[in-house]
């Protein structure tokens, strides 16, 4: 039996095409750049349309001058120690202010609240910001990098909702037994508001390891550059003769190197990250 | 009036005795907005001064005309003009596509039969939002070089062998086009979470009065999502002034200034760069000044359509 078609039929086969499309267009780029990075570099040159196997013949060559950077490596262990420490930071911060704030008892809460709020609105801007740095002498130092963005309000206000959604019997209850507010935080709120701080350690752990600009106005001396830094300073002026010596013809080939080589690390955390964001928008958007 | 004030400073008192600790534990807080927030707020005054660093903010001297020289200097530079041009440009360019594309997307995804394949879309068209903005116009910026592969592909249509970002024209559509590729697939999540909110009952409803899927799509799908269509393009409209500086930095270049240079890059430069504190901090007040505006208005706009306020 022969079935008709439909004009359902039509557009489900279109949109597949479409959504096909989609996948290609989010994934080529990428798969471009590798393939890119192991190809001859003056056949890369005179290559026209697809490329989806390296042009032989098939070369290491950006990948061994790539390691040899050393700024690379320095960037990376200094990106792995803003993003811990500064992730610490953010949460202990962010804790605070919004433990504080989800109290029922304070007379002050709202001058507090007040204060939070107000910044959301009006912020001094680029040149007061960089200036206010200056002054409290924290120029080229690491602490520049951590301390002006401590608390992200967003953030704040998503846990402190996480907070007021704890049952308020369970807080009363612990206070009967005569624990001190430090103790509730600590034994009941805390434990009971974990989903929110992985939620929180996600969002501001990709803030600090996406961070580049404050690095290039704040910080002087190059060993303290987290690794976005250098990889835009790399890519945006690769110094031939200093970096890579006489291998002129092999300069974009190192670029698309860098990039994989800064970028797998991401890819390969991918999958696991992927699900908890999404869940992460969900809590932001619904509780925000 | 005088009964009021004691009964004041005892609540205080009783209100200290019992929270100390709660006081103790924001107390951090209050410190940081203090020396992060407010201390650079008291600084927009260098706006108003002609600022000297060895001076300090509070012994700089006023300008003239009460104040307002670098105002009324950046009104009248030839800056002033092409800056709010190319600031709007970019944004409604970036508003009338990029509203849109996540719309569309979460639309289709919807219409997929195949949760399997569905699944491999969404993953697949996330995977940008995870790459850094430093990656992501690092990419750009070799596809579009004088060998890159966008630009080879354009030269079979007999565009000159050139870096399309040394074209002037080309820079608001790079801008677009990235930005979509980054933010399209993400920011259907929004869309989808509305979508699966819908009523299940509401689309046999409309079976069974004969309605065909893009009769349904009309009058059940659409609908059930509007508000957060609507939301979504109000945050937009609230920030149209509000182009970040760092995306623009990592792409354009000198050559192209004359359409890729905004309010925030024109403030980085003239600051950061040249060293004209009081100038470019009145720029960024202006630019502060307008983004308030604007964001008040669509709020209230946003209150009274949906009744959910953005604040």
């Amino acid at each position: 039996m022969k079935k008709r078609i439909t004009g359902g039929m039509i557009f489900d086969a279109f949109n597949i095409f479409i959504m096909l499309m989609v996948i290609v267009a989010s994934a080529y780029p990428f798969l471009y750049v590798v393939v890119a990075s192991f190809s001859d570099p003056t056949e890369l040159a005179r290559h026209q349309g697809i490329l989806l196997m390296p042009l032989q013949p098939f070369t290491l060559e950006a990948y061994k001058m790539t390691f040899q950077l050393p700024q690379l490596l320095t960037g990376y262990i200094n990106t792995i120690f803003y993003v811990v420490v500064g992730v610490a930071v953010n949460l202990i911060m962010t804790t605070l202010g919004a433990y504080f704030l989800s109290m029922d008892g304070p007379m002050h809460k709202n001058i507090v609240a007040f204060m939070v709020i107000f910044t959301m609105y009006f912020s001094g801007g680029m040149i007061p910001s960089y200036l206010n740095i200056k002054d409290l002498g924290l120029m080229d130092s690491r602490w520049a990098l951590i301390l002006p963005g401590a608390i992200s309000v967003t953030n704040m206000v998503i846990l402190r909702t996480a907070f007021q959604n704890v049952p308020s019997s369970l807080r009363e209850a612990a206070e009967i037994d005569g624990a001190t507010i430090i103790q509730v935080l600590f034994k009941v709120m805390l434990p009971l508001v974990k989903s929110t701080l992985a939620v929180l350690v996600l969002y501001y752990g990709v803030a600090h390891w996406n961070a580049w600009f404050e690095a290039s106005i704040y910080l002087i001396d190059k060993d303290k550059y987290p690794v976005q830094l250098i990889v835009q300073q790399l890519l945006s002026s690769l110094n031939v003769t200093e970096d890579i010596g006489d291998l002129v013809q092999y300069v974009e080939l190192i670029r698309y190197a860098i990039i994989v080589v800064t970028t797998a690390p991401i890819l390969v955390l991918y999958p696991f990250l992927q699900k908890h964001f999404a869940k992460g928008v969900m809590i932001g958007a619904l509780k925000g | 009036m005088k009964n009021n004030k004691l009964n004041y400073i005892n609540r205080f008192c009783k209100d200290m005795k019992k929270y100390w600790k709660a006081y103790l534990l924001v107390l951090p807080v209050i410190i940081y907005f203090i020396l992060f927030h407010f201390k650079p707020l008291y600084g927009i005054i260098i706006a108003f001064k002609d600022y000297r660093p060895t001076r300090g903010i509070w012994e700089s001297p006023w300008t003239d005309n009460f104040g307002l020289k670098y105002f009324l200097e950046f009104f009248k530079s030839y800056y002033f003009l092409r800056l709010l041009r190319n600031t709007l440009r970019i944004s409604l360019s970036c508003l009338v596509f990029g509203w849109p594309a996540p719309i569309i997307l979460a639309l289709l995804l919807n219409e997929l039969k195949s949760e399997k394949f569905k699944k491999i879309t969404q993953t697949v068209s996330y995977l940008p939002h995870f790459i850094s903005t430093v990656i992501i116009c690092g990419m750009v910026n070799l596809f579009v070089s004088k060998n890159g592969f966008i630009t080879q592909f354009l030269n079979l249509f007999g565009y000159p062998e050139q870096s399309l970002l040394s074209d002037p024209n080309m820079f608001v559509p790079i801008y677009v086009i990235s930005n979509i590729w980054a933010a399209c697939g993400w920011g259907t999540i929004i869309y989808l979470a509305a979508l699966s909110g819908i009523d299940g009952e509401l689309y046999d409803a409309a079976k069974i009065d004969g309605a065909n899927r893009w009769k349904q799509t009309l009058h059940v799908t659409l609908p059930g999502i509007s508000g957060t269509i609507i939301i979504m393009f109000l945050l937009r409209m609230g920030s149209i002034m509000s182009i970040g500086h760092e995306k623009i930095m990592l792409l354009y270049n000198p050559g192209i200034y004359e359409t890729a240079d905004v309010i925030s890059t024109y403030v980085y430069r003239s600051g950061i760069e040249n060293f004209q504190y009081s100038y470019s901090t009145a720029v960024g007040i202006f630019n502060n000044v307008i983004n308030f505006i604007i964001v008040t208005i669509f709020n209230k706009i946003s209150k009274k359509v949906t009744e959910v306020g953005l604040w």
